[in-house]
């Protein structure tokens, strides 16, 4: 793993540990982008069946809160789910053979792009369902408290699930019983090709408000904040404290999936241009960390292909992956 | 064969005759006595122990941390029942009337049932939803349906319906300790039915139809308290000269299949009775199965009894006609036998 020089610290009395710390969150979320820029080529080379929902420029939520997560803690994610997955340890090799549907997949080929779960590190599925696993994240912060553990769960979901009930009686009980539980709206600003303005009545926030939730609202780009208060919510959690809501505003840079290439319609590439070339949560750490002498455009660049190739080989891997045998297709339907 | 010794409780010495709630209650406390992983959560569960009296004392044995009285919130305990269940606990979720299975039917549907499949059986989902069905209790079109065509229908749940304390109690053992989820429909007009019980220990597999009473003219094929239905038909047409047989079938997911083959294979004659709709209902999954299976040995046709393809009226004299009565299924067993 590379790592900057001490000498090239402009504060070597911060622990080294710390600052190693902001490269890694870097690298998550430079694997998370190039991941999803390798889908999007699978997708648009016919290499991949079906579709998949990108998660690039929200990389700063997935990963500012999973590095405040234990192991052993729960996330649930969503439909646009590869970034959670990445960011709470998955293998990405295992993780395209999951989108290619092949026998090394996480989950075998069944669950394709939008159900990848990985049990090993917590990530208790992604949900094709808006909204569906709010009861689900909900269950296992009551599993977790009623076991007498200090594990905590996260539930991942968009402005669109702000528009599902299940959501609302969730945070209802987890409110009630004091349940470990964070609830990070991923505000990416669209449901599917609608602007969340036109779906949300009210401020999103009065919403967990109502539920006498903690609440904080933040700019979901920028990693050092949500890393900062993704640790205080997820601390109080496990203290006993109650459930919180992180509400965080960040911006889908692509379609709503892969096919969703003509935006005009709904939004106007202009500001898709100020998000990205502004408001690139990856490009906005590589920044900090040049200013902070934490590292080098050398550095960053052999970072950057490293995981390339790290990105090749596993594609590569799941491209030449076999299939599941065509007598898996009634296994597992009962435990 | 093991499937037919399964409802000897009589042969029991120490058997005493229990009510059918009586039974889903002591299920109910064995179970979390053994395992301190199951808990109950619902709507007044707790101090009220429901409206049917079902889980009343349970509260003061386990206390409120394991028999919770949550919000008027379906689809959300049923959601929380299924992320404590992939998460190390076995939840038995109460649904206080089967017609509130359709606030739930996406946490049941689309995630209890596919989690272990879509995770390529790395996940499991050891959870119980409890529910009612059954009509004549007066209470009109949105208490008194049954729905579990609806759940039997996905493939990853399992669906248990009893007609007898003794089942309801195995059965209800069996689910609990189960690792996919089950949806356990209780005849709400059955709870003060009683039956006998043994004192110890038993549990009945899930997928294992039973023979309550055997025959040779006709089988009647019963689900729930359609199954008392059957009995009663049985019994007036055997003073007519007609040897009825009744097969339970218990559990409609998995369906055993071969047991309700093999009766009428035996008897040439079959009428399928249910309690749910009869249109795209259980009556025709089960009918068609025997009319597959038993085809060369069949005298008549396959007939199917459910209940009446309206809402459920709340007029006493409206609501009588919906759901199959011994008269009517005696009837048609008469005119299929040329009787």
């Amino acid at each position: 793993m590379a790592k900057p020089k001490t000498t090239r610290l402009r504060n070597a009395s911060h622990a080294q540990v710390h600052d190693e710390r902001w490269l890694q969150f870097y690298r998550q979320m430079l694997k998370i982008r190039l991941f999803e820029e390798e889908v999007n080529q699978l997708y648009l080379g016919a290499k991949m069946p079906g579709l998949a929902h990108l998660y690039i420029g929200e990389e700063a939520v997935a990963v500012g809160v999973c590095e405040a997560l234990r192991r052993d803690d729960y996330i649930t994610s969503t439909h646009r789910g590869h970034g959670h997955c990445i960011a709470k340890g998955a293998s990405i090799d295992r993780m395209f053979a999951e989108l290619l549907g092949k026998a090394a997949g996480y989950c075998r080929g069944k669950g394709g792009s939008m159900h990848i779960a990985d049990q090993d590190t917590g990530n208790l599925g992604a949900n094709a369902i808006v909204g569906g696993s709010a009861g689900i994240a909900t269950g296992a912060a009551m599993s977790a408290k009623m076991r007498g553990t200090d594990q905590v769960a996260v539930c991942f979901f968009g402005d669109g699930a702000l528009g599902q009930g299940l959501l609302y009686e969730a945070m209802n009980m987890a409110s009630l019983w004091k349940l470990p539980v964070v609830y990070v709206c991923e505000n990416n600003q669209y449901n599917e090709y609608t602007h969340y303005s036109e779906t949300t009545a009210g401020e999103v926030t009065a919403r967990a408000k109502a539920f006498a939730m903690h609440i904080d609202s933040i700019d979901g780009q920028d990693v050092k904040t949500v890393h900062a208060t993704a640790l205080k919510l997820i601390g109080r959690a496990r203290r006993g404290e109650g459930p919180a809501f992180l509400h965080c505003q960040t911006y889908r840079f692509h379609g709503h999936h892969v096919g969703d290439i003509d935006r005009a319609y709904y939004r106007t590439k202009k500001e898709e241009e100020e998000w990205k070339t502004r408001r690139d949560p990856v490009k906005m750490l590589a920044d900090w960390l040049q200013k902070n002498q934490l590292a080098d455009s050398k550095l960053l660049s052999r970072i950057e292909s490293e995981i390339t190739k790290e990105i090749k080989d596993a594609a590569d891997f799941a491209l030449n992956a076999p299939y599941p045998p065509a007598e898996e297709v009634n296994q597992h339907v009962y435990a | 064969m093991a499937r037919r010794i399964q409802h000897s409780p009589a042969a029991e010495p120490t058997t005493r005759e229990i009510t059918f709630g009586q039974a889903i209650n002591e299920a109910l406390a064995e179970e979390m006595r053994r395992d301190p992983r199951v808990f109950i959560i619902g709507e007044d569960v707790a101090e009220a122990g429901t409206p049917f009296k079902v889980l009343s004392g349970l509260v003061k044995e386990f206390g409120p941390a394991r028999v919770i009285d949550s919000p008027i919130s379906e689809a959300g305990i049923a959601g929380i029942g299924v992320g404590a269940a992939m998460t190390g606990m076995r939840p038995v979720v109460d649904i206080m009337f089967g017609d509130f299975l359709t606030l739930t039917m996406d946490q049941l549907v689309n995630q209890a049932a596919k989690i272990h499949y879509m995770s390529g059986g790395k996940l499991k989902v050891p959870l119980v939803l409890r529910t009612t069905l059954g009509a004549t209790r007066r209470s009109a079109a949105q208490h008194s349906q049954s729905l579990h065509a609806w759940v039997s229908h996905i493939p990853g749940l399992k669906v248990a319906v009893p007609a007898t304390p003794y089942d309801a109690k195995g059965l209800l053992k069996s689910a609990i300790r189960d690792d996919n989820p089950v949806v356990f429909f209780e005849d709400k007009m059955m709870y003060q039915l009683k039956g006998p019980v043994p004192q110890e220990e038993y549990t009945i597999p899930l997928g294992l139809a039973d023979v309550k009473r055997i025959g040779k003219d006709i089988s009647l094929v019963a689900t729930s308290s359609m199954v008392q239905v059957a009995l009663a038909a049985a019994e007036s047409l055997a003073a007519s000269g007609i040897s009825a047989e009744v097969v339970d079938v218990r559990t409609t997911a998995p369906l055993d299949k071969q047991t309700l083959i093999e009766s009428a294979k035996k008897t040439s004659r079959a009428i399928v009775v249910d309690e749910g709709y009869e249109g795209y209902g259980v009556t025709a999954e089960i009918a068609s199965v025997i009319a597959d299976g038993a085809f060369y040995y069949l005298d008549a046709p396959v007939k199917r009894m459910g209940a009446l393809d309206v809402p459920v009226p709340f007029s006493p004299v409206l609501e009588d006609q919906t759901v199959p009565i011994p008269e009517k299924v005696a009837e048609m067993a008469r005119t299929l036998c040329n009787k």
